[in-house]
C-alpha cells in the first residue's frame, strides 16, 4: 500500500512513524482479508444495506425552522460576517 | 443500584423522587468514578433542573439514563471519544432517541466514555481516559461502549444508551456483566448518533436486566423522519414478552461459533447455559452458518470504507478542532485531521480510503459487499428452521488493560461472533451467564449471545428474560 498517497488522498498529514507502522499492521490486515477472494461471487448482488430501503421522499412541504444562522455557526473554530472563515484557498 | 423498574416503583410510592435519585447518583459517581472512569463528563446540575419538572406518570418519568458520548443532547458536550470534539463543540440539537428519552420523561444524565468514534473494543482508544473494568480495574471495560457497560456494572448508573456496529454494545455488556442489546438495524433513529458506519450502527439498551432493556428499547424505538433508513414498522409492547415461557422454541447453535479458538471457560459457561434454556423447555438445533470465517474480513473492509467517508466531515471548519500550523484550506484539512484524531482512527481511515480508492475498489469494497450477501444469506437461510441462534459474545473474558493495543489484527479478530449480526442487519442481545476465574483469583463476567430475526426483538427478550430468572448471574452481577 502506497501509505502517503492514501494519506493524502484522505487529507491526513501522517509522521514517519506513523507511516511506516500503518504500512506494517495494514499490511497484515490486506493480507488477511485475501481470504474473501476464495470466494466465487461473480452471480452475487453486492449488499449495500442490510434492510433495502429506496427513494425515501416526504411532501414539499416545510418543516419546522431549521437551524438559524447563529445555531449553525455556534461550534465554528473561526466565523466572519456571518459566515463560516477558513484560510485563504488559492495562493 | 435500583433498576428501571425499581426505580419506577420508588417513585410512584414517594419513597424516592427523581432528584434524589439524581443526587444519590452524582455522590456514587463522585466517589466510585475516579477508579473506574467510565464518565467523560456529568452535568449534575442541569440533571436536576429536569429533575423538578418530570412527568412521573410517562413510561421512564424521571429516570436517569447514561449516555454514550457519541449521541448527541442539546447543549452538553459529544467528544466521541475525540481530541477532535472535545473542543468548539456543543451539541446543538437532541439526536431522535433523545427527543423520545425525553418524550418517555427520561433524563439524560452522564457522557460515558468510549473508544474514538466508537473505533474498539476495549474503551483503550479513548482520547480523553482509559475506562477499568469494575470487576477487575487492571482490565479493559470492553469497547467501544465501554464506558456505558462499565457504568452500568458499577453502580454508576441505572441504565444507558449504546451504540453497536460491530458488537460495540453486547460485547462490553458481556465483559462487564449486564445485558447489552442491538437492535435491528433500522429499529432505531441513528439520527444525531455521529456516524460511524452507516450501514451497521444501531443504537441501543444496555442495563442491569432484561425488563429494563425491554423498557428502554419500547422508549426509543420507532420512525424517524430524519434518518431515512429508520424502518416505519409498528413497534410492539416489548414488555409483554417478559415472562412468557419458551417451550417449543427453537435455538439454532451454530457449529462454527463453538470452533477453535474459544476459551475453555467461556465455552462451559455457554454451553451450560444452552442447557439451561433447553431445560427451561427450549430445542437446541445445531445449524451451519458456512460464511463466518469471511465476516471479520467483510467487516473491516466494509466499516472502515464506510468510516473513512463519514469522518470527511471533520474538516476544521464548521466545528471541532482547527489548526493553528495551516497556512492554506488543504493544509488545515491534513493538520487539523493529524492533530485532532488519535492513531486507531487515522488506522482506519487510511484503510478504508484504500480499499475505496481507484484501482482497489472492485478487489476489496464491491467484493465484500457480495460476500456481505452471502452472510446475510446465512441467517435468512438459518432462520427458516430456528427462532433464535445462541452463541458465546466473545471468544475470551476482558484482557488486560494494553495486552492488545500494538496488535490491531488480533484485536479485530476477537469481534468474530458479534460482527456477522451487523453485517446482516438483524437484532441481537448479551445477556450474563457466568464467571470465570482469573489466575489471581478475580471473577470476570461472561455473555451468552441471543440473536433474532429482524425485528424479533420480542422473541430475544422473552428468551433472555426466561433464561435470565431461572439463573442468578443476574443478581450476583
Amino acid at each position: 500500500m502506497d501509505i502517503p498517497h492514501i494519506a493524502n488522498l484522505a487529507r491526513i498529514k501522517l509522521t514517519d512513524d506513523e507511516t511506516s507502522r500503518f504500512d506494517s499492521q495494514l499490511s497484515q490486515v490486506l493480507k488477511y482479508v485475501e481470504k474473501l477472494k476464495e470466494l466465487d461471487v461473480s452471480d452475487i448482488e453486492p449488499t449495500a444495506h442490510a434492510y433495502p430501503v429506496f427513494d425515501v421522499v416526504r411532501e414539499d412541504i416545510a418543516h419546522d425552522k431549521s437551524f438559524t444562522a447563529e445555531e449553525s455557526l455556534s461550534n465554528a473554530p473561526a466565523q466572519a460576517l456571518n459566515q463560516f472563515k477558513v484560510p485563504k484557498v488559492m495562493d | 443500584m435500583p433498576t428501571i423498574t425499581q426505580l419506577r416503583a420508588s417513585y410512584q410510592s414517594g419513597d424516592l423522587t427523581p432528584s434524589d435519585a439524581i443526587r444519590s447518583l452524582a455522590e456514587t459517581i463522585e466517589s466510585r468514578d475516579p477508579e473506574i472512569k467510565g464518565y467523560i463528563s456529568y452535568d449534575t446540575e442541569a440533571a436536576l433542573a429536569e429533575a423538578e419538572k418530570v412527568d412521573l406518570s410517562l413510561p421512564l418519568g424521571g429516570v436517569p439514563i447514561a449516555i454514550k458520548d457519541v449521541i448527541n443532547v442539546k447543549g452538553q458536550p459529544c467528544t466521541c471519544g475525540s481530541k477532535y470534539l472535545a473542543e468548539n463543540y456543543t451539541a446543538p440539537y437532541d439526536a431522535g432517541v433523545i427527543k423520545k428519552l425525553r418524550a418517555a420523561g427520561a433524563i439524560p444524565f452522564g457522557r460515558a466514555n468510549m473508544d474514538e468514534f466508537a473505533m474498539g473494543s476495549s474503551t483503550e482508544n479513548s482520547a480523553i481516559q482509559t475506562t477499568r473494568n469494575p470487576w477487575d480495574t487492571s482490565r479493559i471495560p470492553g469497547g467501544s461502549s465501554g464506558g456505558s457497560a462499565a457504568v452500568v456494572a458499577a453502580d454508576e448508573a441505572i441504565a444507558a444508551l449504546g451504540s453497536d456496529t460491530g458488537g460495540s454494545i453486547r460485547q462490553p455488556a458481556a465483559l462487564c456483566g449486564c445485558v447489552g442489546l442491538k437492535p435491528t438495524y433500522g429499529r432505531v433513529s441513528r439520527y444525531g448518533l455521529v456516524a460511524f458506519a452507516s450501514s451497521l450502527d444501531q443504537i441501543g439498551p444496555m442495563t442491569q436486566t432484561v425488563e429494563d432493556a425491554a423498557l428502554l428499547l419500547q422508549a426509543i424505538s420507532g420512525h424517524d423522519s430524519h434518518d431515512s433508513t429508520c424502518i416505519d414498522e409498528p413497534v410492539p409492547d416489548y414488555s409483554s414478552f417478559i415472562g412468557q415461557d419458551i417451550k417449543g422454541l427453537k435455538v439454532g447453535l451454530p457449529k462454527e461459533y463453538f470452533a477453535e479458538g474459544l476459551d475453555s471457560g467461556v465455552k462451559s459457561a455457554v454451553e451450560t447455559a444452552i442447557q439451561q434454556l433447553e431445560s427451561l423447555g427450549a430445542e437446541p438445533v445445531e445449524i451451519s452458518l458456512p460464511h463466518t470465517e469471511y465476516a471479520v474480513a467483510t467487516y473491516y473492509i466494509i466499516a472502515t470504507a464506510e468510516a473513512s467517508t463519514n469522518l470527511a466531515r471533520f474538516d476544521g471548519v464548521r466545528y471541532g478542532h482547527r489548526s493553528e500550523n495551516a497556512g492554506n484550506l488543504i493544509e488545515q484539512y491534513h493538520h487539523s485531521r493529524e492533530e485532532g484524531f488519535g492513531e486507531e482512527v487515522k488506522r482506519r481511515i487510511i484503510l478504508g480510503t484504500y480499499v475505496l480508492s481507484s484501482g482497489y475498489y472492485d478487489a476489496y469494497y464491491i467484493q465484500a459487499q457480495k460476500v456481505r450477501t452471502l452472510i446475510r444469506k446465512d441467517f435468512t437461510d438459518a432462520f427458516e428452521k430456528v427462532d433464535l441462534i445462541a452463541s458465546p459474545v466473545t471468544p475470551s473474558p476482558a484482557f488486560k488493560i494494553g495486552e492488545k493495543s500494538d496488535d490491531p489484527l488480533a484485536m479485530y479478530l476477537a469481534d468474530i461472533y458479534t460482527i456477522s449480526a451487523n453485517l446482516a442487519g438483524i437484532c441481537g442481545i448479551s445477556v450474563p451467564c457466568g464467571f470465570t476465574a482469573t489466575d489471581d483469583g478475580k471473577q470476570l463476567p461472561i455473555g451468552l449471545q441471543l440473536l433474532g430475526k429482524p425485528f424479533g426483538e420480542g422473541e430475544l427478550i422473552k428468551a433472555a428474560h426466561a433464561y435470565e430468572q431461572a439463573t442468578d448471574w443476574q443478581k450476583l452481577a
